[in-house]
């Protein structure tokens, strides 16, 4: 099975050590991935913002690198929601464009979706002797459907003592350059989530989205809360002799 | 070509008027407790419909069917109404409906009407119309009346008086009932019972003396010319049943083609709407009845516009349940006059812009009121995919030149592997560099939240690097 790394640009910029920890993961797993380097951002930033024409070029640019695959392996729920769920629409019906599309939207998964669904494997190995909450990104949840996988997983990583978010469901206000255009709102949707997570008594919140992670441990750390946040493959990723990075 | 009217005029944009909503500590207490106790209730009642997504997928198609024919339904709920004995009119606008309903008022020589909550002669601001005229309008539904007596604008589609609590509720009554007609008792408490005890005292005299009333309606059906309200307070029946004119304002989009589609919403609507099993009060009614005058104003007001849009159109489907305001963590933040329009929250944010088009900058700024989380989509009933709407508005939307140059920019170095690998590369170097504070409109990040350390080098540094880790 030939199987391709879609990093996404905020992990690929920002948030590296969770590219590793996929890798990693995926090897130990006997799975070697591939990281077509034409690939570097989904264009859901332009889309979503209003930028057609931009995100239609990334489209295309990531349909054209990652075409080919058996699969492709996304360590983001957003940006799986975005290939999964938008691109047929910027491609339309017909043409060149659709075709790539059509080929490469049905072996797109989100990383927990590989792992479960293709991979048969829910008991990953993992040791994370922490106690998390989980927060199930809005397009990990209403977008691409995610249901359970990271908690069947997360509830198989040795040490690990899982506690329950309240309001799990509730956005945390990221919503990309939402966070910018209506950052008061967006400020006051993060303030009720970090409430949420301190309530828990947590000391890690994990997530399938490190943007919103971004987002909600920005405001944990200039808050000084002591809690931090970690992408969910980073954990899936931890042995007893191997931490993620 | 004319603007379409809704209800108010356009205010400041969206994100101002949320961020002064935002300081009012009262209002969002008062919010979230509101859609939090409705949102529960509506999940527990959904959760126990032996088949909610066909029901829902029912009301979906109905509807798209409906809109899809809509010049047939029309033309036959016109005659079905007229064969009735009711007498129906056309309103292209705001003002040609408010004309109409005037004149109908006028040439009965009444000064008074009652009136069911209504969201359409809300969008045409009919009360202040017919005061133009001479004429007063009483609300009669409670939350309306709250928002009358106050002098206040709706917030809700369902609840108009949501951001209001009991004791601003006592306050209001205490002191504005007298000036509408019986007064408030002396010894008024804010206990829910003597509210309401206030208020249907106040009203019972209004509905004995008015001799015409005016409603919308939740449903208009083509077949036999039957117009359905929906409703929990028994106001409505009064005001359909009591006076002697009944004018109904109902927007084109309302009418269904049969009675029998009646089995889907009266299913969808309550559970979606108040989170009942079935509303209180549902009256229906064919023509006139004896010794009455019947007056049906179909209302057009930039739908047709919003039909011939192929992605915007679902928007027409709405059965104005407000379930995507009850669900909304930005309409639970922001609060409805935010939206500067009588229709608030998600799909407020959809239609607003598509009715009144994108000329102001309120108009512009609402279909960004949206973190697209999705959850509208997920609770309503009739499966609006507001997301998908939402974008295709900001995709037609003139954006602010900073963001244009800032989205080209990005879109340039994103276009090329290679020039996203320099600047990962200089901004690694420049790591130490970053500012605690952002500038310009980028504060709005950093005003609140910590930037994240930028790494040592990016993952495509290390991939090559390191061979994927096999080196």
């Amino acid at each position: 099975m030939r199987v391709a790394l879609f990093v996404t640009c905020v992990n690929d910029t920002l948030f590296p050590d969770t590219g590793r920890a996929v890798v990693r993961l995926l090897r130990r797993l006997g799975v070697e991935a591939d990281f077509p380097r034409a690939q570097t951002c989904c264009g859901q930033m332009h889309a979503n913002t209003g930028y057609r024409d931009e995100a239609v070029r990334l489209a295309r640019r990531s349909v054209a690198a990652l075409r080919g695959y058996d699969a492709v392996v996304v360590p983001s729920g957003s940006c799986a929601a975005m290939i999964r769920e938008q691109y047929p629409k910027l491609a339309g019906s017909s043409g060149p464009f659709a075709d790539a599309v059509a080929q490469v939207v049905p072996k797109t998964y989100e990383l927990t979706e590989f792992l479960v669904d293709v991979l048969g494997v829910t008991d990953v190995g993992a040791y994370f002797p922490h106690k998390v909450t989980y927060h199930p990104t809005c397009h990990s949840l209403r977008g691409i459907h995610l249901g359970d996988r990271p908690l069947t997983l997360l509830r198989q990583v040795k040490g690990l003592e899982l506690v329950p978010l309240p309001g799990a469901e509730e956005c945390c206000g990221f919503g990309g350059t939402f966070a910018l255009k209506n950052a008061e709102v967006s400020a006051a949707m993060c303030a009720d989530k970090v409430r949420a997570v301190l309530d828990t008594g947590a000391e890690v919140l994990c997530a399938a989205d490190n943007s919103c992670l971004m987002h909600i441990g920005g405001m944990l750390g200039r808050q000084k809360s002591g809690v931090r946040v970690t992408h969910l493959a980073e954990i899936l990723c931890s042995t007893e002799t191997a931490g993620a990075r | 070509m004319s603007v379409t009217f809704l209800g108010m005029p356009p205010t400041r944009p969206f994100p101002r008027n949320a961020a002064r909503a935002l300081r009012d500590s009262q209002l969002r207490f008062n919010l979230r407790k509101a859609t939090r106790t409705i949102r529960a209730r509506r999940a527990s009642v959904v959760a126990e419909a032996p088949d909610w997504a066909g029901l829902r997928e029912a009301g979906r198609a109905i509807k798209e069917h409906t809109l899809r024919n809509l010049d047939r339904y029309l033309v036959r709920l016109e005659e079905a109404v007229t064969a009735a004995g009711g007498h129906v009119h056309w309103a292209a606008d705001a003002a040609e409906a408010n004309r109409i309903v005037a004149g109908l008022v006028k040439a009965t020589g009444e000064t008074e009407v009652v009136k069911v909550k209504s969201m359409a002669t809300q969008e045409i601001g009919l009360n202040e119309a017919l005061l133009e005229h001479g004429i007063t309008a009483y609300e009669t539904d409670l939350a309306e009346l709250i928002v009358q007596l106050g002098d206040d604008q709706p917030s809700h589609i369902l609840v108009p008086a949501i951001h209001r609590n009991r004791a601003e509720i006592r306050e209001i009554f205490a002191e504005h009932m007298a000036g509408w007609g019986r007064p408030a008792p002396e010894d008024l408490t804010d206990d829910p019972a003597a509210l309401a005890e206030a208020a249907r005292l106040h009203l019972r005299e209004r509905f004995l003396k008015t001799k015409v009333a005016i409603s919308g309606a939740n449903f208009a059906i083509a077949e036999t010319g039957t117009m359905v309200v929906l409703e929990s307070e028994g106001n409505g029946r009064m005001c359909l049943t009591l006076p002697r004119t009944l004018i109904s304002v109902v927007g084109i989009e309302k009418v269904l083609p049969t009675w029998r589609d009646l089995e889907v919403f009266l299913q969808l609507l309550p559970r979606s709407s108040t989170g009942e099993r079935m509303n209180p009060y549902t009256s229906m009614w064919t023509g006139a009845a004896e010794g009455q005058e019947f007056h049906l104003v179909l209302l057009d007001n930039g739908r047709t516009g919003v039909l011939a849009d192929e992605v915007g159109r679902q928007a027409l489907r709405c059965i104005r349940c407000s379930a995507c305001l009850n669900v909304c963590p930005v309409y639970e933040r922001a609060g409805g006059h935010a939206y500067g329009s009588v229709y608030p929250g998600p799909i407020g944010a959809i239609l607003t812009p598509q009715l009144r088009g994108m000329g102001s900058e309120l108009d512009r700024s609402l279909p960004y009121a949206s973190s697209l989380c999705g959850a509208c989509y997920e609770v309503c009933p009739v499966a609006i995919d507001i997301p998908s709407v939402l974008v295709d508005l900001r995709s037609r939307a003139r954006h602010p030149w900073p963001e244009r140059a800032g989205m080209a920019a990005a879109g340039w170095v994103l276009e090329r592997s290679g020039r996203l690998a320099r600047l990962q590369r200089a901004a690694g170097r420049l790591r130490r560099l970053t500012p605690r504070r952002l500038p310009g409109p980028l504060a709005g990040w950093t005003d609140t939240r910590d930037l994240p350390e930028m790494p040592e080098e990016s993952f495509r540094e290390w991939w090559d690097r390191t061979d994927g880790g096999r080196r």
